[in-house]
């Protein structure tokens, strides 16, 4: 589904991926995890098709196909899903307008006409349900004043209205108390199919207990310097980077 | 000959044509005499900084046209809100037309000016209100001078209007450059309630100077809604000199939706006179091309607990500019006076310039004053974020400056006025969103 082969990309003629090479095949998890400052963000956001990250070697494939080329919303519209890190306010636009207009130009893109205003209400609060969103939420402003946590959980209510093939989750369990990890974890598990795939990027074992990965990379310094099982997630949790730093650096 | 001279000798000849043995001649006199000492306003005054007439005034406008134009509805449909039941004054190259209009005398008085100048049961109302309200300044004065046609509005007490007046101005650009002067004056007495839609419009791309004049009165408890739409064509200048006197409990809301013609300055100005008065200035100002808009506005807190609104929101694009002064007095008696003012600017090219600018004279001692101008650009990682949603850029953009603006929309009380404001919006942004805000 996705593959990516010594990706280099920069910002403000800065480096910051200096060959990333990954393979996401239909059904699986991956766990990205890495130190600050590693680049892991800014791979989601390449992959997600950020302009001002300029890719300078190596390439992106979907499902077969280059997307270098492609804007942020082409490859949203083939099926790529990214959850932010740090969600972006948008102060005069409802979540549900939002959700409403991000569908329809989706299915625009597709030749399909728009999603009648019933079955749209109908899939909202079906998926609203789902990640236990209270109803009033949704006719508030996109994220103005949304508590950390209610950040993230919109982004997987947004994920699951748009049912996406790779969903990349940036760091969705920081800000979460256990109870909402549980509910968005159980969302995204919801979601799963051996169609699509997801890569979670994040710190904590604790969002792996419940999103279980098959493989665990260590993003560092721009680049995957190890992969493994998700025992690798457990042995970092327990030792850190340091020893992969040195092994490294070695 | 430049335009000055040429109006100063235009008055002789139009003093031929009225009626000089009246009140509102004897203004007139006084007016073109003012207009004469102070002529047209230049940058060296404080107030006309960032605004030049010079290049509109060089044109060789014509100041009475000399033949009557008619037009067809169905030709201008498009810009009247034709999908409500309104009344309609209608003005075409500065002369009534009866066959576009839809003016009434039952119960109240929705007509001309030049009725209202000439007959004598409007004669009192004339001399109460005509040019009570408007400044010495020179364009209002040199309006005054001119003062011949327009709307007249007056709603007795206890009325509430169930259809919204529009006034429309259409030029038709037969006479080439034409300068038109309509002079307007709306009373509404004690709680009664009016909306007003006011429109400009030019039908050719010939050169066309409106310098209009509204005067508008809110007696006791009265409720007054004006709107304006501002969308000209890139040749068309309009100078809107607007003057509120408020009594008390009176509430006045002006909407300016600007987007544009070649330059355009509004001079909006409401006088609190009377306690617990609200006043509300709200504006949308989009334009692009060379286009430039002035809003100069004045709220005078005159008396204790009185309120005023000022939301301005700007975006401007290409190598527009904008301006906004937007100033604030407060008079010593004026205790416990709430006065807000924001004006917000979204500059979405390199080259477009806004100057802006609060003034606040305060003498009273206990009043709630805040004003706020912010400058930015469209936010990039939001745009960033709705593309990755699956919103195409140029939707994005859109969603973002509607949202910007919606705060502006929402106050607007005639949803099919809303809805085509919206419209107006969206075609200016070049898209199609599938809600309403
Ligand atoms: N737009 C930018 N301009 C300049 N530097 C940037 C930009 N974006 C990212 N960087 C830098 O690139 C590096 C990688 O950042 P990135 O956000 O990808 O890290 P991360 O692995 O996600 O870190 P964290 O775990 O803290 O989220 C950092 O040093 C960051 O400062
Ligand atoms: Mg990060």
């Amino acid at each position: 589904m996705l593959k990516i082969n010594n990706l280099h990309a920069s910002v403000e003629d800065k480096s910051i991926l200096k060959g990333v090479n990954l393979e996401v095949k239909p059904g699986e998890v991956h766990a990205i995890m890495g130190p600050n400052g590693s680049g892991k963000s800014t791979l989601a956001a390449v992959i997600a098709g950020k302009e001002e990250y300029e890719v300078e070697k190596g390439n992106i494939l979907f499902e077969g196909e280059d997307i270098e080329e492609l804007s942020a919303e082409e490859r949203a519209h083939k099926g790529v899903f990214l959850s932010f890190q740090y969600p972006v306010e948008i102060p005069g636009v409802s979540v549900t307008n939002f959700i409403k207009t991000a569908i329809n130009e989706s299915r625009k893109a597709k030749g399909l006409e728009d999603m009648p205003a019933k079955d749209m209400l109908k899939l909202i609060r079906e998926k609203a349900d789902l990640l236990e969103i209270d109803r009033k939420f949704l006719s508030r402003s996109l994220n103005e004043g949304f508590s950390g946590g209610e950040k993230k959980r919109n982004e997987i209510f947004q994920m699951a209205m748009l049912n996406p093939k790779l969903a990349i989750l940036d760091e969705t369990d920081s800000g979460l108390d256990i109870d909402a990890l549980r509910i968005v974890a159980n969302g995204v598990n919801k979601l799963k199919s051996k169609d699509n795939a997801v890569v979670v990027i994040t710190h904590y074992q604790r969002l792996l207990d419940h999103i279980v990965p098959d493989f665990v990379h260590v993003l560092y310094n721009g680049k995957i310097v190890k992969s493994g099982t998700k025992e690798l997630a457990h042995e970092l949790e327990e030792k850190g980077y340091d020893w992969i730093k040195e092994e490294v650096n070695a | 000959m430049d335009l000055k001279e040429k109006l100063l000798s235009s008055y002789l000849v139009f003093e031929d044509h009225v009626d000089i043995d009246t009140y509102v001649h004897n203004l007139r006199n006084d007016a073109i005499k003012i207009f004469e000492d102070k002529g047209f306003p230049t940058k060296k005054e404080e107030a006309w900084k960032y605004t030049s007439l010079n290049k509109i005034l060089k044109e060789d406008y014509s100041v009475f046209p000399k033949q009557e134009n008619a037009i067809e509805y169905n030709d201008v449909k498009k810009y009247f809100i034709h999908d409500i039941d309104s009344y309609k004054i209608v003005f075409i190259d500065g002369k009534y037309s009866s066959h576009l209009s839809q003016t009434t005398h039952d119960g109240m008085d929705i007509c001309l000016m030049s009725a209202a100048l000439t007959k004598p049961k409007y004669r009192l109302i004339i001399e109460n209100y005509f040019n009570k309200a408007a400044t010495k300044d020179s364009l209002p004065s040199l309006n005054t001078a001119f003062s011949s046609e327009g709307a007249y509005i007056h709603i007795p007490k206890n009325k509430m209007v169930e259809k919204p007046i529009q006034i429309i101005h259409f030029s038709t650009g037969n006479e080439s450059a034409l300068m038109l002067q309509p002079r307007n004056l709306i009373v509404v007495d004690e709680n009664s309630h009016v909306q007003i839609i006011e429109r400009h419009q030019s039908l050719t791309n010939s050169p066309v100077l409106t310098n209009s004049v509204t005067e508008i009165f809110t007696n006791k408890r009265a409720i007054v809604d004006y709107y304006k739409i501002q969308n000209d064509s890139l040749n068309a200048s309009l100078i809107d000199n607007t003057f509120i006197k408020q009594k008390q409990e009176s509430v006045a809301s002006v909407h300016t939706f600007a987007f544009g013609g070649n330059l355009v300055r509004n001079n909006l100005n409401f006088y609190q006179h009377g306690e617990r008065i609200d006043s509300t200035l709200k504006g949308v100002t989009i334009i692009g091309d060379k286009q430039h808009v002035d809003h100069n506005t004045l709220v005078h807190h005159i008396e204790p607990n009185c309120e005023s609104h000022q939301d301005y929101k700007g975006i401007f694009g290409e190598n527009s500019t904008g301006v906004f002064n937007g100033k604030i007095i407060v008079e010593k008696e004026a205790q416990k006076t709430n006065a807000f003012q924001a004006n917000n600017n979204i500059l979405i090219s390199d080259k477009a310039t806004i100057n802006t600018k609060p003034q606040l004279e305060i003498f009273a001692d206990d009043v709630k004053c805040s004003h706020g101008c912010t400058i930015g650009q469209l936010d990039e990682s939001a745009l960033f974020y709705m593309q990755s949603r699956g919103i195409p850029k140029k939707e994005a953009k859109a969603l973002l400056m509607y949202a910007f603006s919606n705060n502006v929309l929402s106050s607007v009380k005639i949803p099919e006025m809303k809805q085509r404001i919206t419209k107006i919006i969206a075609n200016k942004l070049g898209v199609n969103l599938g809600f309403d805000l």
